[in-house]
């Protein structure tokens, strides 16, 4: 019963302390997961809301978020792995790219869907393209937007295993380590512990789209729900 | 003063809206530009704030070429309604209304203070200020825009289908509130409409528009209905129509006006 060891295994209190610990690992899948998001989103999130807003470009988007979810992640980690060698570069720049697409998607078809005459009001009252993206489709593009970032988190969550691949590093390394060593309620145990987290986050960021479409995008709809109450 | 001076429009890919049109819309009086869609009324329009430039020609605004304006602090300066109201959807009814003076400068506190006596102005119950556009009718929401409009005091109003998504007699109300309001501020609006019986309800002067910008007739409405340049204005105006067609008629010592499908539609003062 490899399922119940794996559960005995991170049950067992002397997994989780010390520096390779099942609780410092995770720290590390975190932190990986995040910066890995936040160096996708700082090049995504800009493109997809520029070309959402322009319109210019909107052809390109998706061609290019279908070729680039077909690239297999490991054969590209193992591409980095070759020409950066051992360390955290190659699998971080091997997840950026898998996010992207996600991000791309949602940052632009959140601003494409905004009503077009809305923006255009905007911008015929007096705002200038800045204002008209930060104040008006922006807002109104959240919802959406928060989507694609819920995506890809998802799956770096679950990617990031791979950054053990070329480092000692994250929960991978259970995986990792548990397959060499035939060590399988490890393996089985790090795999329920990721996705445990997906899982977490998965929630986390569902509530936080709920909160912003109810409190940005359409308080409307909030403050109905609240006068029917009182 | 609102000038065209020859202004024409090709879009890029060829396709003509506007062909040399002219026009001098006087300072505090209201000029309709009437027609059907492809009239190009609505291009003419938004020249105004440069939310479309002009392929040939020039818009001058109280002689200046607006060319030389920058497009968002000139848009800033007028008021501007459209047909869906284009309000905000997530900000309040408040906030809309205080879009403007804040975009030009106003401290918010002090634009949002001014807002109750804005909807009043425009006929709307200030308790709407923290709603949010949804929650309001069809209406309310025109008049919302109208108020927006006004925020900043702008000497030009230009209204592009105003009141065309409303009913009837919304519509009617919604006029007479212009009517009112015109009466009291005494802006120079330029108001872009399909329907004729609101252009002769609210024009000091109308232009009848053919296709592409092209004037079939320009006068009062009164010139206009009692000399109808061609055939296209005949049509358009509806001067066969039998609403149009009135009769007088004796009953019971009053004379009334009856239309020509016999119904009566009003009677005449001794």
């Amino acid at each position: 019963m490899n399922l119940v060891e794996a559960f005995r295994w991170i049950a067992d209190p002397g997994n989780w302390g010390g520096t390779s610990g099942i609780a410092a690992r995770i720290v590390e899948h975190l932190w990986v997961t995040f910066l890995s998001l936040l160096a996708a989103a700082a090049v995504a999130l800009p493109v997809g809301v520029l070309i959402g807003h322009t319109g210019r470009g909107a052809g390109v988007i998706g061609a290019f978020t279908g070729a680039f979810r077909a690239i297999p992640t490991l054969g590209l980690l193992t591409l980095f792995g070759l020409l950066l060698g051992i360390g955290l570069a190659a699998p971080m720049l091997a997840l950026v790219i898998l996010a992207i697409p996600s991000l791309l998607a949602g940052a632009y078809s959140g601003i494409h869907s905004v009503d077009p005459t809305i923006a255009g009001a905007a911008r015929a009252i007096g705002m200038s393209p800045a204002q008209v993206i930060t104040r008006v489709e922006l807002p109104l593009a959240l919802p959406v937007l928060i989507g694609g970032i819920r995506a890809a988190t998802l799956q770096i969550v679950a990617t990031a295993t791979l950054a053990a691949y070329t480092a000692d590093y994250g929960l991978g390394r259970y995986l990792f380590a548990g397959l060499k060593t035939r060590d399988y309620p490890q393996m089985i145990g790090g795999a329920i512990i990721v996705i445990a987290l997906a899982l977490i986050l998965e929630l986390l960021l569902a509530a936080v789209q709920r909160t912003i479409d109810q409190r940005v995008t359409r308080p409307s709809t909030r403050e109905k729900l609240g006068s029917r109450h009182g | 003063m609102i000038e065209f001076d020859a202004v024409s429009k090709i879009y890029p890919g060829g396709s003509e809206a506007v062909r040399e049109f002219s026009l001098r819309v006087p300072s505090h009086r209201t000029v309709v530009l009437v027609g059907s869609s492809g009239s190009g009324k609505t291009t003419l329009l938004r020249m105004v704030n440069r939310m479309v430039d002009p392929t040939a020609g020039r818009v001058l605004i109280d002689g200046e070429d607006i060319q030389s304006r920058d497009p968002v602090q000139l848009r800033r300066s007028i008021g501007y309604v459209l047909q869906q109201g284009g309000l905000l959807p997530h900000r309040t009814i408040a906030d809309n209304i205080a879009t403007v003076p804040i975009l030009n400068g106003m401290p918010r506190k002090q634009a949002l203070a001014e807002v109750p006596a804005l909807m009043a102005r425009v006929g709307l119950d200030p308790g709407f200020a923290r709603r949010y556009p949804g929650q309001l009718s069809g209406g309310q929401q025109q008049r919302v825009g109208v108020a927006r409009a006004l925020a900043s005091d702008p000497n030009i109003l230009l209204m592009d289908e105003p009141f065309g998504a409303v009913d009837p007699i919304v519509r009617r109300e919604l006029q007479d509130e212009l009517l009112r309001l015109q009466a009291e501020l005494g802006k120079t609006i330029l108001f872009v409409t399909h329907d004729i019986d609101e252009a002769f309800r609210l024009g000091d002067e109308i232009v009848v528009l053919k296709e592409k910008g092209l004037v079939a007739q320009r006068g009062t409405p009164q010139q206009i209905l009692a000399a109808p340049a061609d055939e296209f204005v005949r049509d358009f105006v509806g001067v066969g129509r039998a609403e149009r067609q009135l009769v007088l008629e004796e009953v019971d010592g009053r004379t009334l006006a009856v239309d020509g499908d016999g119904r009566p539609v009003g009677i005449l003062r001794a």
